[in-house]
């Protein structure tokens, strides 16, 4: 499904180079953790996936599903099935969340040629999904993310998630600032979108959240390289010993 | 400025001594109105037109905009009116009381005389006041905005309007539409007048429908709402036009009298939308809100002044301006307190959103405070849309124009609702989508 092949990219402002040379390949069916350091570029990552122009790729390529990646507007790589949840929701005040939620989804199937959800159709949707994470309609009601707590942040980018029902889901640390019933709520929600035709990154600093969801395979990133891919026992490793010993090989 | 010293007139300042020549035999008005009209284009012929030189017009220079200036529009035709006024319906389906003024005159015929005068309105052709012994306090009666140049331009050319007259405590029930009609080219110098008695409610929309061709649409909005009474004013500046468009609002506010009023322009080439707000009794209060969409090479200018002269009053002032192409914004506010008006409440906020890089606003936010007790604050931003924003939508899926006109439609429906006025809402949201999908 996704093909990163010795993908490097700089700061589009001062030319700093964050990624060094990753590869990676993720089949349907699969989940991927990526683990590393503060600062390996892990966000930068699944920001030059998402199409955030911030970054400039010098290297490599990326191929999604056989297109290239890298030459897809951000809005027709999400038509294309791609979502990331993002480490810091932003919040913008004077769009209703109802009203963004079925602009997106309306947006995403007119890309895809389906036709637009009827009203009824788009609530049913939107209440289910809610229900689901624990989502009150309360929030809803409120401009998108405006004066959400960091976990209802979180919560409420699940629940764009799963409305959207992408192929390649990329979670960026959606388990931090969860409280222990949110984070079991969110897995469940994530679990429920696992199946043969979708892939996921997750992105994380913790063993904790691969309890609830158990990847197939484990990535360290460091200094913008996968310095070590093994499966889930390599963050229990991770959990116990820390980086300390792949920095090294990366430095 | 020496008011004597000549100077040299533009084409449209001939234009404009040649058009009173040919019009000022059939222009309305007793002996005292004319004298009026002549001191008024004698200001125009020693000053010209307002320019940049005059402080007031800084950023939005008439004078250089105006190369040259038609004639007066003639009568109107009943029939062109009706199917205009159908066909450019400013308001979508509000249900509402209608007042037509059409080239210049009050047409009675159109405007819903009787269903009003049972409400307790009355209306009054401001061409055949003129010419009765209260026509001169209808063009000098208003406290401020005397001098101004696009006032005195007004006077000069009056042709007519309306007064709209509500009875003492009558609540009107539904919206009234003040809708100026053009059936044929030529400028418009039009005055109406609204009247609320003591505890009247009015809720008034100000339209326009027609095309004056080159011909400057000149009105002014004289509103007097005395003790207790309220007034929200939605006035639409809206239409592709190269007329310059002139609007003035003089307001004078009794005791706990409360005005609002927003301004909605887009479209227009060049748009000077200015108000005069005057307290003249306490715990009063104005909320005087705009919404500016300018694109091209337009220029769209809000200008408001207000004068705290009591002590006890609110004032509120919220505009919003976008702009694009190489389209100047220009705001001017100017909140006056005087030594004796204490515990007066003024806020005032500016706000631009720059939707190209050659877009230019003028953002001049200003208060001038002489009492020592008061509470004033300003503020004015001017900015880009914010690339986080923009990309988070489009991640989502939402293609640029479409994230672009949510965010734009965000950031100016603070300002319309607050405003508030709920059946209106959707008709502005309308046009800001219709605006952006031109843009
Ligand atoms: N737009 C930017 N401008 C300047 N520096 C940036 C930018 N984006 C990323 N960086 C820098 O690139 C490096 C990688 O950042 P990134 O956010 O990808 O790290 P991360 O692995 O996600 O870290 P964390 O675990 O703290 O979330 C950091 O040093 C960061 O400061
Ligand atoms: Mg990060």
């Amino acid at each position: 499904m996704l093909e990163i092949k010795n993908l490097h990219a700089r700061i589009a402002e001062d030319e700093t180079e964050i990624l060094r040379g990753i590869d990676l390949t993720i089949n349907a069916g699969e989940v991927h953790a990526i683990m590393g350091p503060n600062g390996s570029g892990k966000s930068t990552l699944s920001y030059i996936l998402a199409g955030k122009d911030d970054y400039e790729v010098t290297e490599g390529e990326i191929l999604f599903n056989g297109e290239n990646l890298l030459e897809m507007e951000p809005d027709e790589r999400a038509a294309a099935g791609l979502f990331l949840a993002f480490q810091y929701p932003i919040e913008i005040p004077g769009v209703a969340t109802m009203e963004f939620l079925k602009t997106a989804m309306n947006a995403q199937r007119k890309a895809r040629g389906e036709d637009t959800l009827s009203i009824p159709d788009f609530m049913k949707r939107v209440k289910e999904a809610a229900g689901h994470l624990n989502v009150s309609m309360d929030m809803l009601k409120r401009p998108l993310n405006v004066g959400f707590s960091g976990g209802e942040k979180k919560r409420a980018e699940i629940l764009q998630m799963s409305l959207l029902e992408p192929k390649l889901c990329v979670l960026d640390e959606t388990d931090s600032g969860l409280d222990i019933d949110a984070l079991k709520i969110v897995s469940e929600g994530v679990n429920k979108l696992r199946g043969p035709d979708r892939a996921m990154v997750v992105i994380t600093h913790y063993q904790r959240l691969l309890d609830h969801i158990v990847p197939d395979v484990v990535h360290v990133l460091s200094k913008g390289r996968i310095v070590k891919t093994g499966d889930k026992d390599l963050a229990l490793e991770l959990e116990k010993n820390g980086y300390a010993d792949y920095i090294d090989t990366a430095a | 400025m020496n008011a004597s010293a000549p100077i040299k007139h533009t084409q449209a300042e001939s234009d404009l001594l040649e058009r009173f020549d040919r019009a000022k035999d059939g222009l309305a008005g007793s002996v005292a109105v004319k004298a009026l009209r002549d001191a008024a284009l004698g200001q125009i012929r020693d000053r010209g037109l307002p320019h940049r030189r005059v402080e007031e017009y800084k950023y939005s220079d008439l004078r250089a905009y105006m190369k040259s200036a038609a004639p007066l529009a003639g009568a109107a035709d009943e029939a062109e009116a009706t199917s205009l006024i159908e066909t450019q319906d400013g308001f979508g389906d509000i249900d509402r009381y209608r007042i037509v003024v059409a080239n210049g005159s009050f047409l009675a015929g159109l405007s819903d005389v009787e269903a009003l005068a049972s409400e307790g309105v009355t209306l009054t052709s401001v061409a055949e006041a003129l010419a009765g012994e209260t026509g001169t306090q209808l063009v000098a009666s208003p406290k401020s905005g005397l001098t101004d140049g696009v006032v005195a331009l007004n006077t000069a050319f009056l042709q007519g309007g309306v007064v709209i007259t509500v009875k003492s405590g009558v609540e009107v029930s539904k919206p009234v539409e003040l809708v100026q009609v053009a059936t044929a080219k030529g400028a418009q110098a039009v005055r109406n007048r609204v009247e609320l008695g003591e505890g009247a409610k009015l809720r008034l929309l100000e339209t326009f429908a027609g095309d004056t061709g080159e011909g400057e649409l000149n009105t002014v909005f004289d509103y007097d709402i005395a003790d207790k009474a309220a007034l929200a004013a939605t006035r639409l500046i809206v239409g592709k036009t190269d007329a310059a468009q002139l609007f003035t609002t003089i307001a004078t506010l009794g005791a706990e009298a409360e005005l609002k009023s927003l301004g909605f322009i887009a479209g227009p080439q060049f748009t000077r939308n200015q108000q005069f707000i005057n307290f003249t009794g306490e715990n009063s209060e104005a909320k005087i809100y705009g919404v500016t969409m300018a694109g091209g090479k337009s220029l769209a200018d809000q200008t408001l002044i207000v004068d705290h002269v009591v002590p006890n009053c609110n004032s509120r002032e919220f505009f919003k301006t976008v702009l694009d192409g190489e389209a100047k914004g220009v705001y001017q506010g100017r909140i006056n307190v005087a030594q004796h008006a204490q515990k007066t409440d003024g806020e005032m906020m500016t706000q631009a959103l720059l939707l190209s890089e050659d877009a230019e606003m003028a953002n001049k936010p200003e208060l001038e405070i002489f009492a020592d007790d008061v509470l004033c604050a300003h503020g004015a931003t001017s900015g880009q849309i914010d690339e986080d924003l923009l990309f988070y939508l489009r991640a989502r899926g939402i293609p640029e124009d479409e994230a672009k006109t949510l965010l734009v439609l965000a950031f100016l429906s603070e300002a319309i609702e607050e405003y508030g006025e709920d059946d209106v809402t959707e008709g502005l949201e309308a046009r800001v989508r219709d605006w952006l999908a031109d843009h």
